[in-house]
């Protein structure tokens, strides 16, 4: 009960010191603007659970580094409860700002409101989160999953000349990648009448299960197929397995396609057995940056900014490869 | 009549009905060629899927719940097992060492759930609970949450390669089963189960040694859900130490229960397990092959798991009984 108390009047002090017009230098840990002493920013990452992510810590980590701003950095495991709590000591330790990347997107009202009250601005990485109320948080920056279907859709009908049999290996059965994936594809390739999905199942953004999958579609549909879209490039490497396995030539008789731009797909593509991946960038350290200074300001910024993908294939991933980061 | 009193008779008619309507609905089903020195074809990835995950882990399930308890750690032992075999061949171990490493701390993990249960008396789907959650987080411990690719072919070999034009996996689970079932069955050791399962308390008094059993099968089923990591990770040369095997446990037990085997415990039949995981493998490759949209895929599925738990009970069967003796009279 002692420190919950303590916890609050260090809220409220943190409150009372962030008022709008902030004076360099305030007391409370903080440090007011970018100007005066050393800018304490809060970072709470949903885990460590695969590459991406991990890139996308390094990044947030590597671009403090460099503005010379103090990083609060928290892990929360993959729980939700745990990313509250750190956030709730961020608000205790004074920090100006706090960068967020949400586990899930409900449930995070209360704890905004908190943060709210100690006028500190959240910028949200790469998820977003429901809320009540949208000045809960200053922005949300994160790709565009629609985009990145369609950059991926319309490089394959211009590399196939407008006519494919198409397997699409969906992601995770409802996840929001995995719909707005198919519909920015299935959008790009609606005006070439001869491309045709002869086939679209979930791989559930597994390698597995995308080679089982793709084991079974080779059987029902065989030489028909001479294109591959997957929603992630775990799943385009299963499929380039079972292709392989089956006599098939991936990356020239099969066209293979996928998304999230991670290194061993562009050692795939290297090695010809991946046509192209459109990235889903990690490295979102510059842009989170550039959110919490525009807030701390005072700026008004829009709901959502959206970080550029691009797509890399056979012309300019192997030139890319050395600078991978994930 | 006798015929339709075996359990093992209603997992078939299913299989044989989905097999119809495959014969019917997707041409080329049953169309296999030989190729590259092995045979290839839909039914050959049902009995190689099949054998990878559903089966065999429904081998080391069946015996486990004929006990009369249940595990739900199969799938994170499967992480675990797979990580380790990905380790070591990457430190340069040879094949059968590192298989013999995830094998081994596979088989530990899941004597220590029988442990759990038979000496510290916790429930089995507690104890296997805990070890759900801590064998996932052990993968992740030992592989620092990432993939672990690997590049040996020998390893490789044990999901992709083939003997006799056969995958390796199938001749492999399929001569576990074959083995167990002989074992199991030439000496008391089966009957010690289904004593233990179906009255712990007169088994001991017997002079079973229910303890000894419970450890015994849970082991087995740990060692079981090893191999299936090995042989997934084998499969996709990584070992995926956040995602394999995730969910796997209860392809298992609907296998075990579609075989034939009460979830009571009491009698098994191993033979119903391998059908009922041929079934469901059947089922999800006709799903693909009939291109229902992933969203509803799981509605059929659970028609077809509905109707073979209904054909196995036996209120519904004496009923059903009652209705055709006077036909068949």
């Amino acid at each position: 009960m002692k420190r919950q108390s303590f916890l609050r009047v260090a809220g409220l002090a943190a409150a009372v010191s962030f008022s709008a017009c902030k004076p360099s230098g305030s007391g409370g840990g903080g440090g007011g603007g970018a100007t005066g002493g050393k800018l304490v920013v809060g970072f709470s990452q949903i885990g460590a659970d695969n590459p991406w992510r991990t890139a996308e810590t390094e990044s947030v980590k590597a671009e403090a580094a460099k503005r010379g701003i103090e990083l609060k950095f928290s892990d929360a495991q993959g729980q939700q409860e745990a990313q509250i709590s750190a956030i709730r000591s961020f608000i205790a330790q004074g920090v100006s700002a706090i960068i967020l990347a949400p586990k899930v997107e409900t449930g995070w009202d209360a704890i905004l409101k908190e943060v709210k009250a100690a006028k500190i601005p959240v910028v949200l990485v790469d998820r977003g989160v429901t809320v009540s109320d949208p000045t809960l948080f200053a922005t949300l920056i994160a790709s565009d999953f629609v985009a990145e279907g369609r950059m991926a859709g319309e490089w394959l009908v211009k590399k196939s000349g407008g006519k494919a049999g198409i397997i699409q290996l969906e992601g995770t059965t409802g996840a929001a990648p995995a719909n707005d994936r198919k519909k920015g594809f299935e959008a790009a390739i609606a005006g070439s009448p001869d491309m045709k999905v002869l086939a679209s199942q979930t791989g559930d953004f597994k390698r597995s299960d995308g080679k089982n999958v793709m084991e079974a579609l080779i059987k029902a549909h065989g030489a028909a197929i001479t294109a591959v879209y997957a929603h992630n490039d775990d799943m385009a490497i299963g499929a380039i397995q079972a292709l392989e396995a089956a006599g098939r030539q991936p990356g020239k008789d099969v066209t293979v396609v996928s998304i999230d731009g991670m290194g061993f797909a562009f050692e795939a593509i290297k090695e010809g057995k991946l046509n192209c991946t459109v990235e889903c960038n990690p490295l979102l350290g510059p842009m989170a940056f550039d959110a919490v200074a525009k807030a701390l300001k005072g700026e008004e910024l829009p709901k959502q900014l959206v970080q550029e993908d691009r797509l890399f294939d056979e012309t300019n991933a192997p030139a890319e490869l050395p600078n991978r980061k994930y | 009549m006798k015929v339709l009193r075996s359990t093992l008779v209603w997992p078939l008619v299913a299989l044989v009905v989905l097999l119809v309507f495959n014969a019917v609905a997707s041409p080329g089903f049953f169309h296999v060629e030989w190729k590259d020195g092995r045979l290839f074809g839909t039914v050959v990835d049902v009995f190689n899927q099949g054998a990878r995950v559903p089966m065999l882990l429904a081998l080391g399930m069946t015996l486990v719940i004929a006990t009369g308890g249940v595990d739900l750690s199969v799938g994170s032992i499967m992480a675990v097992s797979g990580a380790v075999a990905a380790m070591q061949v990457n430190a340069g171990a040879p094949m059968v060492q590192a298989v013999g490493a995830g094998l081994g701390l596979a088989t530990l993990l899941g004597l220590v759930n029988g442990l759990l249960i038979a000496r510290v008396g916790l429930q089995p789907i507690i104890a296997t609970l805990v070890m759900m959650v801590a064998g996932r987080g052990l993968a992740m411990l030992l592989t620092g949450s990432q993939m672990v690719p690997f590049a040996n072919r020998s390893l490789t070999w044990l999901a992709n390669g083939s003997v006799g034009g056969l995958p390796v996996p199938v001749v492999l689970v399929l001569g576990l089963a074959v083995v167990t079932g002989w074992v199991l069955r030439r000496t008391a050791a089966g009957l010690f189960i289904e004593a233990t399962g179906d009255n712990e308390k007169a088994s001991r008094l017997a002079g079973i040694q229910t303890g000894g059993v419970r450890l015994a099968v849970y082991g087995f089923s740990g060692f079981c859900a090893g191999l299936s990591g090995v042989l997934e990770a084998a499969n996709i040369s990584a070992a995926d130490p956040a995602r394999i095997g995730d969910t796997r446990e209860l392809d298992a037990i609907f296998a075990v229960v579609a075989g034939g085997t009460a979830l009571t415990g009491g009698r098994f039949s191993l033979a119903g397990s391998v059908v009922g995981a041929l079934l469901l493998q059947t089922l999800t490759l006709t799903l693909y092959n009939q291109n229902v949209a992933p969203a509803v895929a799981p509605v059929p599925k659970a028609v077809v798991i509905l109707a073979v738990c209904l054909l196995h009970s036996p209120r519904l069967r004496a009923r059903f009984g009652k209705r055709t003796q006077p036909v068949a009279a």
